[in-house]
């Protein structure tokens, strides 16, 4: 498709679907969202970026191969869920910390968080490479 | 004893580092390992004595009650010096054999992976890590037959002794849980003292047949012996460690180690002498036919190894003495002769009988070796195995009712041996020197050291047998049999029966040899009934299985995506249709909450979306009837408050058309290309679905559900996993597991995905004259 005006809002809305996108992830574990959807929003962004320009220019944008995503989501996953039995905890187990970042303000983080950020680049990994393999010429 | 197998299969893993570091001298420096093991294990020795078992266990699946258990007793010794051994001077052997392969490093790294596999197997106490160590034997044995995996003859003969043993594996694992099962147990030393439980059994039949498949498949018993003379395709090192010297004789070592608690039953009796018997002699008979040094050697193999069947299914106190100094002394002359075999192969260029003459004046060291560890094949003279063969006999003899007919057919069978004593240590060196492929020399000393060992020690325990006696014989022989026994082997038994019968195998035997070429042409039918047939009919049997699976393949994925849908649906509604009406799953007594108008505005504007799906004239315009039905779906989700749904439903409905739009290009015209009847059987199929879809929800909320998964999920949300969306914290933690195996299959899915998308595209580019700068994939 070659319309400037798609163009130009593409790279606005490239932006924002993505930070969207990590906004849903980072808040999945207590609202609405988490690492699926937050992979398919991005992945929405990707596919809205090949559409107003074409594949090869979505590829550069990714700077790496799709399939790169998939792996390293699921290793980044599996290291989240083999993690514990390092020390000596079972398979899974979710460890947490707190983070006091004021005297009032408390984030807890964990390693379900990880492997959350594990789905959602499998997630995003897996539909670009659908995606813009079909576009592929 | 976990050390011991831990630091072999690292050996495993450092040797092909070890390789690029000392080059050509590799060899010597891995047989330092499997030497200080074999000291090690020697030094042991004292420990063991008197029925004492060593032990060591740590927890590997508690909650399954499994252990990884070792047992160091008198039959896990002797393996166990056997195995490392021999392991150390096949190393050296090797980087002589080998010389100049490139890839050495690995070779040197499946050895060491076999030995480490078998060493494990020997002394595993917990019959589920004997059967892990027992598969991985089969492994590194598949990896080391096809080693030169650029020929096609080795590749097949790898798959056939992998599909064989392998098979025989699923089997033994079968009998081994019913065994774990019965006993109560699977710790080894507790089930030898299960005997009586085991055999009041009423699963005693099954699970002696299942075990004794697993040990005749993986000893090469008549009918399944035709894998090993095929494993012959190995690098002989191979073949003189595995397939003689250790991984064949780990169904031995089964048979003796569960003799005391499966052995002394008829059904024992009657199909582990049968068997044992038969393969004793079909194994002897077919080495008389084989003009291949190393082929010949093989098949008298499987002889031996029927041999040592037929004894532990005699399984009395003579019989196992019998069969414990046979399998010492086996392993011993017949490492030797196959180290000799490629020893001559190596040095001349051919391994064919009729080609090999006079090269005694080239070879002599080889020759001398190889008369010394013929005469122990023989059996006759002061050696080892003469002892074994005395007891053989006796043992023979000893049985109720058909001593004399085995004692004759063990006389055969020591014919042949001799024959083939003749054939493999005197024919090759003897005579008038022929001219070989390549001019005949003699072998380096890794070569010969190995087997002059061997043959000597073979000697040495012959001469003075009190060496191995009371240590490594009783110790062995105690441990199959469960008591103390005091062992007294002799050189000299006197003239009696069954030394007059070892003379007669030797005449036997030497009249054989003399009539050798003639006998094989005169008779063909032998071999073709017992060497032939059972090959056959192996292959009759994989090219039937591959033929049924290609042809109902075919059947089932004929490519038409729209038939896999309709038989989806099919099968789906005619299963769950039929479970719900017989198990009256139908919905009953709804109490249906009143209908608000917005919820039936949208309901009719899906239904009318579908129905424009259905009739529309273009592609475009059925994609966003769909598209409506979908985000109508995603509505009613945030009617009823289920937001994390509605918003994954919307963003696959957008993603979905999408892909539809980048498919489009790619397809045909549209076009109606079915014809009414079909279109008909179509619809009829997808009301169904459709009908069964929502009798299935309304059924689903029609039943009170008293799950306790829901009251918990909530409960614990917040505290135990630090989220308060459920869904996410079902999805991240209390269900991972599932989530990880799900995001695991769409990776493969994707992937396949990409290979399709390739295969489509690779042919038409083709014919691409216009992009001359993108490639075509070169596909075979």
């Amino acid at each position: 498709m070659n319309s400037l005006i798609l163009r130009t809002a593409t790279r606005l809305l490239v932006a924002v679907l993505l930070l969207f996108s990590f906004f849903l992830l980072l808040r999945g574990h207590n609202e609405p969202g988490g690492g699926f959807v937050g992979g398919l929003v991005a992945v929405g962004a990707f596919a809205l970026y090949g559409l107003a320009y074409d594949e090869t220019t979505a590829r550069q944008a990714l700077r790496f191969d799709t399939r790169s995503y998939i792996a390293v989501g699921l290793l980044i996953a599996a290291l989240s869920v083999t993690g514990p039995l390092l020390i000596g905890r079972p398979l899974m187990t979710g460890l947490w910390t707190e983070l006091h970042l004021t005297d009032t303000l408390v984030l807890e983080i964990g390693t379900p968080t990880i492997f959350d950020i594990g789905v959602y680049l499998v997630v995003f990994g897996i539909g670009l490479t659908i995606i813009l393999g079909m576009a592929e010429e | 004893m976990i050390i011991a197998v831990a630091a072999i299969f690292a050996l495993a893993l450092l040797s092909p580092l070890l390789h690029r570091l000392f080059g050509q001298r590799t060899g010597w420096v891995l047989a330092l390992l499997p030497l200080a093991l074999t000291m090690y294990f020697a030094s042991q020795l004292p420990l063991i004595a008197d029925g004492n078992v060593q032990r060591t266990a740590y927890a590997w699946v508690p909650g399954l009650g499994v252990e990884l258990a070792f047992r160091l007793d008198g039959l896990s010794m002797l393996f166990a010096l056997l195995i490392c051994g021999i392991g150390a001077l096949v190393f050296v052997y090797a980087g002589g054999y080998l010389k100049g392969e490139r890839r050495l490093g690995l070779f040197y790294a499946y050895l060491s992976l076999f030995m480490a596999a078998m060493l494990g197997l020997v002394l595993a106490d917990n019959l589920l890590v004997l059967f892990v160590f027992w598969e991985l034997t089969s492994v590194s044995s598949y990896l080391l037959i096809g080693f030169t995996s650029e020929r096609e003859e080795s590749r097949a003969a790898a798959n056939q002794a992998l599909l064989i043993t392998g098979g025989g594996g699923l089997a033994l694992l079968g009998g081994l849980i019913l065994l774990g099962q019965v006993g109560g147990t699977y710790e080894l030393g507790a089930l030898l003292g299960l005997r009586e439980v085991v055999q009041a059994s009423s699963l005693y039949g099954p699970i002696l047949t299942l075990i004794l498949l697993g040990a005749f498949t993986k000893s090469a018993q008549f009918p399944f012996h035709f894998w090993l003379p095929g494993a012959m395709e190995a690098p002989t090192p191979v073949s003189a460690y595995l397939h003689s010297a250790t991984m064949v004789k780990a169904g031995v070592y089964l048979l003796a180690r569960l003799l005391p608690v499966l052995g002394g039953t008829p059904a024992w009796h009657i199909s582990v002498i049968g068997v044992g018997a038969a393969t004793m002699l079909v194994g002897g008979l077919l080495a008389l036919y084989q003009t291949d040094l190393k082929r010949v050697l093989a098949y008298s193999t499987v002889s031996a190894l029927g041999t040592l069947v037929l004894l532990l299914g005699i399984g009395s106190e003579q019989a196992v003495i019998g069969a414990i100094v046979f399998l010492l002394a086996h392993a011993l002359y017949k490492g030797a002769l196959f180290m000799i075999a490629g020893a001559v192969d190596h040095e001349t260029g051919t391994r064919n009988l009729e080609r090999l003459s006079g090269l005694r004046r080239a070879m002599p060291i080889t020759a001398a070796v190889a008369g010394l560890a013929a005469v122990s094949l023989a059996g006759f003279g002061p050696v080892l195995s003469f002892i074994g063969k005395e007891l053989l006999l006796e043992a023979a003899l000893e049985v109720d009712g058909y001593g004399p007919l085995l004692a004759a057919l063990v006389v055969l069978a020591g014919g042949l041996f001799v024959l083939v004593a003749l054939l493999v240590g005197v024919r090759p060196f003897y005579g008038t020197a022929r001219p070989t492929p390549k001019p005949a020399h003699e072998a380096p000393l890794s070569m010969w050291l190995g087997p002059a060992l061997l043959a000597l020690a073979g000697l040495l325990f012959g001469l003075l047998p009190a060496v191995v006696e009371n240590t490594v014989v009783a110790g062995a022989v105690g441990a199959v049999l469960q008591e103390n026994i005091d062992v007294h082997i002799y050189l000299w038994h006197g003239f009696n029966l069954s030394l007059l019968l070892s003379i007669v195998s030797v005449v036997v035997g030497a009249g054989l040899y003399l009539l050798w070429a003639r006998l094989r042409h005169a008779t063909p039918l032998v071999e073709r009934v017992l060497g032939w047939w059972p090959s056959r009919g192996f292959t009759l049997m994989l090219d039937g299985i591959n033929r049924l699976a290609r042809v109902q393949t075919r059947f089932w994925q004929n490519g038409y995506l729209r038939y896999y849908l309709l038989m989806t649906l099919f099968v789906t509604v005619g299963l769950v249709g039929a479970t719900m009406v017989t198990k009256g799953g139908l919905p009953t007594g709804l109490k249906l909450s009143p209908v608000s108008f917005y919820e039936i505005a949208l309901a009719a504007m899906m239904l009318g979306a579908a129905a424009a799906a259905v009739r529309s004239p273009g592609r475009l315009s059925t994609v966003v009837a769909l598209g409506i039905v979908g985000y109508g779906v995603a509505l009613f989700y945030i009617i009823y408050g289920a937001p994390d749904l509605a918003m994954t439903q919307i963003l696959v409905e957008t993603l979905t058309v999408i892909l539809f739009v980048l498919v489009f290009y790619h397809l045909p015209r549209f076009g109606h290309y079915s014809r009414r009847a079909s279109r008909a059987r179509d619809a009829v199929v997808a009301l169904l679905a459709g009908g069964l879809m929502s009798a299935l929800v309304l059924a689903a909320t029609a039943t009170p559900t008293n799950s306790r998964l829901a009251p918990f999920f909530i409960a614990n949300s917040k505290p135990l996993a630090h989220g308060s969306n459920i869904v996410n914290v079902i999805l991240v933690d209390f269900r991972g597991i599932d989530t990880m195996g799900e995001i695991t299959v769409l990776a493969i899915a994707a992937i396949g995905v990409v290979a399709l998308l390739r295969l489509g595209r690779a042919r038409p580019k083709v014919y691409e004259i216009e992009e001359p700068t993108i490639q075509p994939e070169v596909r075979p």
